[in-house]
């Protein structure tokens, strides 16, 4: 079985009986019998995402605005096997056509709320000033695996086009459709907060481990957020737009993943 | 705050007496905390399951972890055996680990069985929204649970007296022969309870700082955690193996509260009222 296939849900085969049966530990099972969702529901989940505006309140307030780093490792801790994840290998046509061109024509868009909308080639990008940062990569599955990324600062590019006062969130738009689906919906987004997108080691790496970033690790070009689970950092980015509001984007919930159930602000 | 060692007599029998044990908030703080564990059990297997492995140091050994379920699979890919493999030994757990039976009886790639995960079909995101929901009671019940166990002095119940500890053998004899204390006696955890209790008290700690040692922000933090647990998929392991041992104590607290007089025993905890038989003379 793939990981892929793991982080989705299969078919709900649950009753509440038999959650109840499995829950079955006397006083336990009381309080929750009363509940008359179950464990999937829109309602259920509702508020169960309380907790995360909790988690991330306290976690905001414990790693202040901006000054904590994600902790840095030596060459030595590389891992020797770094395991790729979510899309691998796209085959969406347009991502396949910049791939067989070397992404000689692959550009950078960065447009939405700010005043300078850019192009940026991978050679526009390799000429700024950049971060390489040795930081360990946590999957929301539950491994960790530690890399060499170098790339260009994030909040350089967003300070070269000038957010626009109503900006409030960064999105990363992909070339990689994950889950086939008749709406578009499928296609790979992730969006931030500010915070995340103006800390010093959130980067965009088009270089992993002292080599061009290959295509099962995002190529040519990926998102580190060093402070998140694995899932908010975009491969395959297209376009970055600044945005007000990430309600209107795909499914709503700010992200591929996040509109597939997971939290937002993936802090633990 | 009343606790066993202020335990007041409430009613005077020839043969027997009833007293308080359990304070309120000691009641209230143990079935919170009890509902909170099962729910954060069942939805942290799910999580557990969706990389069913565990190594020491901070990066997962994908090749030789040292604890994993793991599905046997045919040359279509249906799981034909559960396996679970501990430094490097394997058992076959068809059935309950590694591969279990679905609805329509076949075999499928679960670590722990569906029946003891929650939600029980695969679903991560929904088994972190109940774990980190649930982490939350769990953890500002614990606070109030030690604040009182310092302040309201409980932790005097719990805490072993070099006379405690002189008496194990004792205490393990007096055990094994399912012997179990009246008269005055009662009116104390035995060494064997304080003991157990104790561990317990220091156990939900560690395990939740494991827990946080897994966010990435948290390491960001406190990069100290990292060291006290020696990397983040250490931590992972820890907080697993702590979870293991708390239901392992559950096992143990269950059987002696049957054991020992369960009606008496539950009604102490819910109510507070316990009924003491007076030492033979």
């Amino acid at each position: 079985m793939s990981r892929e296939r793991l982080l989705r849900p299969t078919q709900p085969r649950l009753t509440r009986r038999k959650l109840l049966i499995g829950l079955g530990v006397g006083a336990a099972a009381a309080p929750l019998s009363a509940c008359s969702f179950d464990t999937g529901s829109p309602a259920a989940l509702s508020i169960l995402e309380k907790a995360e505006t909790l988690t991330k309140a306290v976690q905001r307030a414990l790693l202040g605005p901006q000054t904590a780093l994600a902790p840095e490792f030596p060459p030595g801790a590389i891992s020797s096997y770094f395991k790729p994840n979510g899309s691998v290998d796209p085959e969406d046509p347009a991502y396949v056509a910049l791939r067989q061109g070397g992404f000689k024509d692959w550009k950078l868009e960065v447009g939405g709320l700010v005043e300078r909308p850019m192009k940026l080639s991978l050679a526009d990008l390799r000429a700024l000033p950049s971060r390489s940062q040795i930081t360990r990569h946590d999957c929301v599955e539950g491994w960790s695996c530690i890399g060499q990324w170098k790339g260009v600062q994030l909040s350089a590019l967003l300070n070269a086009a000038g957010l626009k006062p109503q900006a409030r969130y960064i999105a990363f738009f992909c070339a990689d459709t994950l889950e086939e689906t008749t709406d578009n919906t499928g296609r790979y987004y992730e969006t931030i907060g500010l915070i995340d997108a103006f800390h010093p080691q959130t980067i965009l790496a088009y270089e992993m481990n002292y080599a061009p970033l290959k295509v099962e690790h995002g190529a040519p070009l990926r998102l580190r957020v060093e402070r998140q689970l694995g899932y908010k950092m975009a491969k395959y980015i297209m376009r970055i737009e600044a945005i007000d509001d990430f309600a209107r984007i795909s499914r709503g919930r700010g992200g591929f993943w996040e509109d597939r159930g997971y939290e937002w602000y993936a802090g633990i | 705050m009343t606790s066993i060692s202020s335990a007041l007599p409430v009613r005077h029998a020839p043969t027997a007496r009833v007293i308080v044990r359990h304070s309120a908030l000691v009641r209230v703080c143990h079935w919170v905390n009890a509902i909170c564990f099962v729910v954060l059990l069942m939805s942290g297997m799910q999580i557990f399951n969706a990389d069913p492995q565990l190594t020491w140091g901070q990066t997962t050994n994908f090749t030789r972890p040292f604890f994993s379920l793991s599905a046997r699979e045919n040359d279509n890919g249906d799981p034909t055996a559960g396996v679970t493999t501990i430094f490097g030994h394997a058992f076959d757990t068809t059935g309950f680990l590694g591969a279990s039976r679905g609805d329509d009886g076949e075999l499928e790639e679960h670590g722990f069985p569906s029946w003891a995960t929650l939600p029980s079909y695969q679903d991560l995101a929904m088994g972190r929204r109940w774990h980190f929901f649930f982490a939350w009671i769990l953890v500002l019940n614990g606070l109030v649970y030690f604040v009182n166990l310092i302040l309201g002095r409980h932790i005097r119940d719990l805490w072993p007296s070099l006379a405690d500890l002189r008496a194990i053998p004792h205490a393990i004899v007096d055990h094994l022969r399912l012997r179990f204390p009246s008269g005055d006696e009662a009116l104390h955890y035995n060494v064997l309870q304080k003991l157990a209790y104790l561990s317990v008290v220091i156990a939900f700690p560690i395990l939740i700082l494991a827990g946080l040692t897994m966010s990435p922000a948290v390491d960001a933090a406190f990069p100290w955690l990292l060291t006290l647990f020696h990397g983040r998929q250490a931590a992972r392991a820890v907080h697993f193996l702590l979870a293991t041992y708390l239901v392992l104590f559950i096992v143990v607290h269950l059987v002696m509260v049957v054991l020992s007089g369960p009606i008496n025993n539950l009604r102490s905890m819910i109510t507070g009222r316990y009924r003491i038989k007076e030492a033979q003379q």
